[in-house]
């Protein structure tokens, strides 16, 4: 086996881990009456080991991968994202060691899950870097930033399990409605795996010419059915499906495609979910979270915040800062993805303040950091996609 | 203004919520309050105490958190605002029309309003300057504005506290105990245990830790106005040089912005990833993109003109040669210079035949250098060529003359003029790239023998002194950041009160379920009255499921 199989074959045995893991965290607490009993309970033991386990065999996948490539595996989105679900688990059981709570696992977990296999939906070959990734300080400014990011994210964790516990699920009200589009999106990634996954099993191929937003001509190959198509296009293999409407050069159709297959198979998906429950999402996991002690969500929401942030401003922006000025001679290029970076961060920043000054905390702070979170995915995900730049990996 | 007289005896500042020295209420609405605001020990702030001039307005106006994060959230928005459609300088246009022209043909009428709003060059309007301004101005107003008050009067809290005081903080408890001495003793032995400054007076204990956390906050708005002032610095000439210049291959010239220094262009390489290095790791990712580039380079040589040589002169002192590669700026006396782009293969040299015709019969070559053209070709054997017109990036006739769109090489033409001993009057003909047009028939002909190309370097200049400022400002707010958020202010008061009941009270600036996993772990040492958080409602319900006992 050559070290790019071992390096894949080690992702899946985490994801695997992960998936055991979420199992026995979810058992744990449904043995268990209380959080306390939780703490010493076996299942709970076990899943924290398995956690680990799966966390160190990630890190091989990320060890191997670079040194099969010998640069580190953080240029493209499938190595960006991985690397984010990693360091998700990773400050996962940080947090976990501090507070030794159970049930920031059974939502963690699942949600480096659904990121992990967004990850694999992008092409996952090992590619060399252009000249401007050729830099330790994008090593370093990429993994600083992963970090924080993820920390972060553990807030928004922390604060969907408060959410969960606290608002009254039988009741009609904003909160309900907001708690539940949340798991509706979750639903909704996992749409884009299926779909994704459905079509590339199937092989499917259409190709097309196009006018580009320059004028000049170009080519394109969907993987999905063409729902739109690009401006002014003629299909190259025209017994595949021919697109409902062309639309105008500045959208890229072939991946709003894709987008409205996900919404579609992940809306399906939902309303199976929803049949099957016969309740809303939220109230399924409302149990499992009623165990959890309001106050401690609250505070390592907050604390993750804390230790998230001077991270992330490490890496977003100061050595963003040096590594701009290596590469693209100015140290700040107001590039979307950078402009983003700093909204993330002055986010977080009116967050602090809220908290520190205003008294926001329990529900307030826990919206603040579901917010925090989507922000943070929008950079990842829609800045490069919609938004390209000169960071987009795509 | 007059001074507040406590009880203790302590004369504390006008405005003041809490005694500085024993805590005891001192204001109306303290008096009333279950649980006192500690945020800033209750102190005298110049923000909540003088509010009629207008100075103090504007000074309410800007330490008000609210109005601070009101202008973050405006900073925010606009710059989200501004990645809806590309800024300007991602646009390939120069004239207000051509942006305009730009913006309405791919965006349409939302694309022109947000030209004509000013949002396609949102971060240098004058109104996001002003934005950032007023950042800057409350962050400094605020900060002075909690600061002092805050440190004089964590300086001066005394050890033994007002009861009224101890009732009023968020966690607090009383009760009897069976050896106060002994408790008291324990007590102050674990905390110096868990690291904290304990301080006694007569029965009482003050347990502190981690006060320096507090001015974290402090410090790290120190450095982003360091770091702010050295943005506003580029402003000043000396500080900031941004330059950009082409260099061909073989070309010599002065550097943009570096007056004195020469660089010379000696290659230009572009190198893609091949087949065989890459071996299987990247053979499906060079399958898939085709070419992926792996460097590119500029050879070149700094030279640095003598000390009062006359401009012109060429008394060069050879400096060193280096190799520019993206991410490895060349670097001299502050200044660096970045590779940034490239063309490849401008024409440099033309060669042509003069050829008659009929019998197809050469009468000799000559070359065309493209960017230095002479005016006359003598081709030695009474035959000349006679340079009428150059055109290096022809693109049509326009008023009956041969048009050049630029200076640039890129497609040249040329009107010549042919001298032979047959046609000593000569004939004219207009020669460019695969064409050639007469006025009349010609007995000679220009053909086209040989091309010589070169690469061309895009390069930019740079000199950034606010550098080492910026870096300061990131660095002082790395260590306030760190200072503020990784460690909490905590403080546990333990007193023995008239009546012999033991009281027990702590304060956090935050993460208080963490203070109370410290005072459960001191009264398993020590034996404490039980205590209560009187903001955590889930302890006031104990039969809520997986909360009893876990901290009582
Ligand atoms: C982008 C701009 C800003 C950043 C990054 C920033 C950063 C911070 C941070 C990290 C803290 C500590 C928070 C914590 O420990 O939870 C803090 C505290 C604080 N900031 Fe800012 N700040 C900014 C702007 C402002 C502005 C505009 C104001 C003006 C009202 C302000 C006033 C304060 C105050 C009053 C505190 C609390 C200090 C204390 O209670 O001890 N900050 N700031």
């Amino acid at each position: 086996m050559d070290l790019v199989t071992i390096s894949s074959n080690l992702l899946f045995v985490s994801f695997v881990a992960y998936l055991v893991a979420t199992l026995f965290f979810g058992g744990a607490i449904k043995k268990s009456k209380t959080e306390k009993a939780y703490h010493n309970s076996k299942w709970g033991t076990i899943g924290l080991v398995i956690t680990i386990i799966g966390f160190l065999s990630h890190l091989g996948y990320f060890i191997t991968r670079w040194a099969a490539s010998g640069h580190a595996p953080l240029s493209n989105m499938f190595e960006f994202t991985t690397a984010f679900g990693m360091m998700l688990v990773g400050a996962f059981i940080m947090l976990y060691i501090i507070y030794r709570t159970p049930s920031l696992g059974l939502f963690a977990l699942p949600v480096a899950i659904i990121i992990i296999s967004y990850a694999t939906m992008f092409p996952t070959e090992v590619t060399p870097l252009i000249p401007a990734l050729q830099s330790k300080w994008l090593f370093i400014h990429v993994i600083t930033t992963v970090i924080g990011e993820s920390i972060l994210a553990i807030s928004a964790i922390a604060g969907l399990v408060f959410l969960v516990k606290n608002i009254d699920l039988t009741k009609k009200s904003k909160s309900r409605f907001w708690i539940e589009a949340v798991m509706y999106t979750l639903v909704l990634v996992l749409g884009f795996v299926v779909s994704s996954t459905t079509f590339n099993v199937m092989n499917y191929e259409a190709e097309f010419t196009y006018i580009d937003k320059d004028q000049a001509p170009a080519e394109i190959t969907y993987h999905i059915p063409p729902l739109f198509g690009m401006n002014e296009y003629e299909a190259m293999t025209p017994e595949k499906m021919t697109p409902w409407v062309e639309l105008p050069p500045i959208i890229n159709a072939q991946k709003l495609s894709s987008l409205v297959w996900s919404i579609a198979i992940g809306s399906v998906l939902y309303v199976l979910l929803r049949l099957i429950a016969r309740k809303p999402l939220a109230a399924v996991f409302q149990p499992l979270a009623k165990k959890a002690n309001s106050q401690l969500m609250d505070e390592i929401g907050y604390r993750a915040v804390l230790i998230g942030f001077p991270v992330f401003t490490l890496g977003a922006l100061i050595f963003a800062m040096i590594w701009a000025h290596e590469a693209w001679s100015r140290f700040w290029g107001w590039d979307p993805k950078e402009v983003w970076a700093l909204i993330t961060w002055l986010f977080y920043a009116a967050f602090l303040h809220l908290r520190l000054s205003k008294g926001w905390e329990g529900k307030k702070s826990a919206w603040l950091a579901v917010i925090g979170f989507v922000i943070i995915m929008f950079n990842l995900i829609a800045v490069n996609l919609i938004i390209a730049g000169l960071h987009s990996y795509a | 203004m007059s001074k507040i007289k406590c009880q203790c005896g302590h004369e504390n500042p006008y405005g003041t919520e809490l005694c500085e020295k024993c805590g005891r209420p001192l204001s109306e609405k303290a008096k009333k309050s279950d649980i006192v605001d500690m945020r800033y020990e209750g102190s005298s702030r110049r923000s909540q105490t003088y509010k009629s001039s207008i100075v103090d307005k504007i000074w309410n106006f800007f330490s008000s958190v609210k109005i601070g994060v009101s202008i973050i959230a405006a900073v925010l928005i606009a710059s989200a605002i501004g990645t809806i459609f590309p800024q300007k300088f991602y646009v390939p246009a120069t004239t207000p029309e051509g942006y305009l022209e730009y913006y309405e043909r791919l965006y349409g009428t939302v694309g022109k309003l947000y030209y004509e709003l000013g949002f396609y060059d949102m971060y240098n309007s004058w109104w996001f300057k002003v934005l950032v301004g007023m950042l800057a101005t409350s962050i400094i107003i605020a900060s002075i504005d909690r600061v002092i008050p805050l440190y004089k009067s964590l300086k001066k809290q005394r050890t033994r506290r007002h009861p009224s005081f101890m009732k009023r903080q968020r966690i607090f408890g009383e009760g009897d105990v069976r050896n106060t001495k002994e408790s008291l003793a324990k007590a102050e032995e674990k905390l110096k245990a868990m690291r904290y400054n304990v301080k006694t007076e007569n029965g009482a204990i003050l347990a502190e830790k981690n006060r320096f956390s507090r001015w974290g906050p402090y410090v790290n708005h120190v450095g982003l106005i360091i770091f702010i002032s050295g943005v506003l610095l580029r402003g000043i000439p000396g500080f900031y040089v941004d330059e950009a210049m082409w260099l061909r291959e073989g070309e010599t010239r002065n550097i943009v912005g570096a007056p004195g220094y020469v660089l010379e262009n000696k290659k230009f390489t572009l190198e893609n990833y091949t087949k065989e290095e890459a071996e299987e790791v990247f053979g499906e990712a060079l399958d898939k993109n085709g070419m992926i580039a792996k460097s590119y380079t500029t050879d070149v040589t700094l030279y640095k003109q003598d000390e009062g040589a006359l401009p012109g002169s060429e008394s060069l002192k050879k400096v060193k040669d280096y190799a520019i590669n993206v991410n490895k700026p060349l670097k001299f006396d502050g200044y660096n210079v970045f590779q940034m782009d490239y063309k490849l293969d401008e024409l440099k040299n033309m060669t042509f035949h003069l050829v008659n015709k009929s019998s197809e019969e050469s009468l000799g070559e000559f070359t065309v250098n493209l960017s230095d053209p002479a005016k006359v070709y003598d081709l030695g054997n009474g035959s000349t060529v006679n340079m009428l017109g150059f055109y290096p990036d022809y693109d049509g006739i326009k008023d009956g003359e041969p048009y050049s769109k630029s200076p640039v090489p890129n497609n040249p033409a040329f009107i010549f003029q042919m001298n032979t001993p047959d046609k000593p009057e000569g004939e004219k003909s207009f020669v460019a790239i695969r064409q050639t047009l007469e006025v009349e028939e010609n007995d000679y002909a220009i053909k086209f023998a040989a091309a010589e190309t070169r690469n061309i370097s895009g390069l930019t200049i740079r000199k950034d002194k606010t550098l080492y400022i910026l870096l300061l400002g990131g660095l002082v707010f790395m260590i306030g950041v760190i200072q503020g958020m990784y460690w909490q202010h905590r403080r546990v008061w333990i007193q023995e009160d008239t009546e012999g009941h033991l009281l027990i009270a702590a304060h956090t600036n935050k993460n208080w379920f963490s203070l109370r996993k410290e005072l459960d772990t001191l009264r398993e040492t020590a034996d404490l009255p039980a205590y209560i958080d009187r903001q955590d409602p889930e302890l006031d319900k104990p039969e809520q499921e997986g909360d009893e006992e876990i901290w009582t």
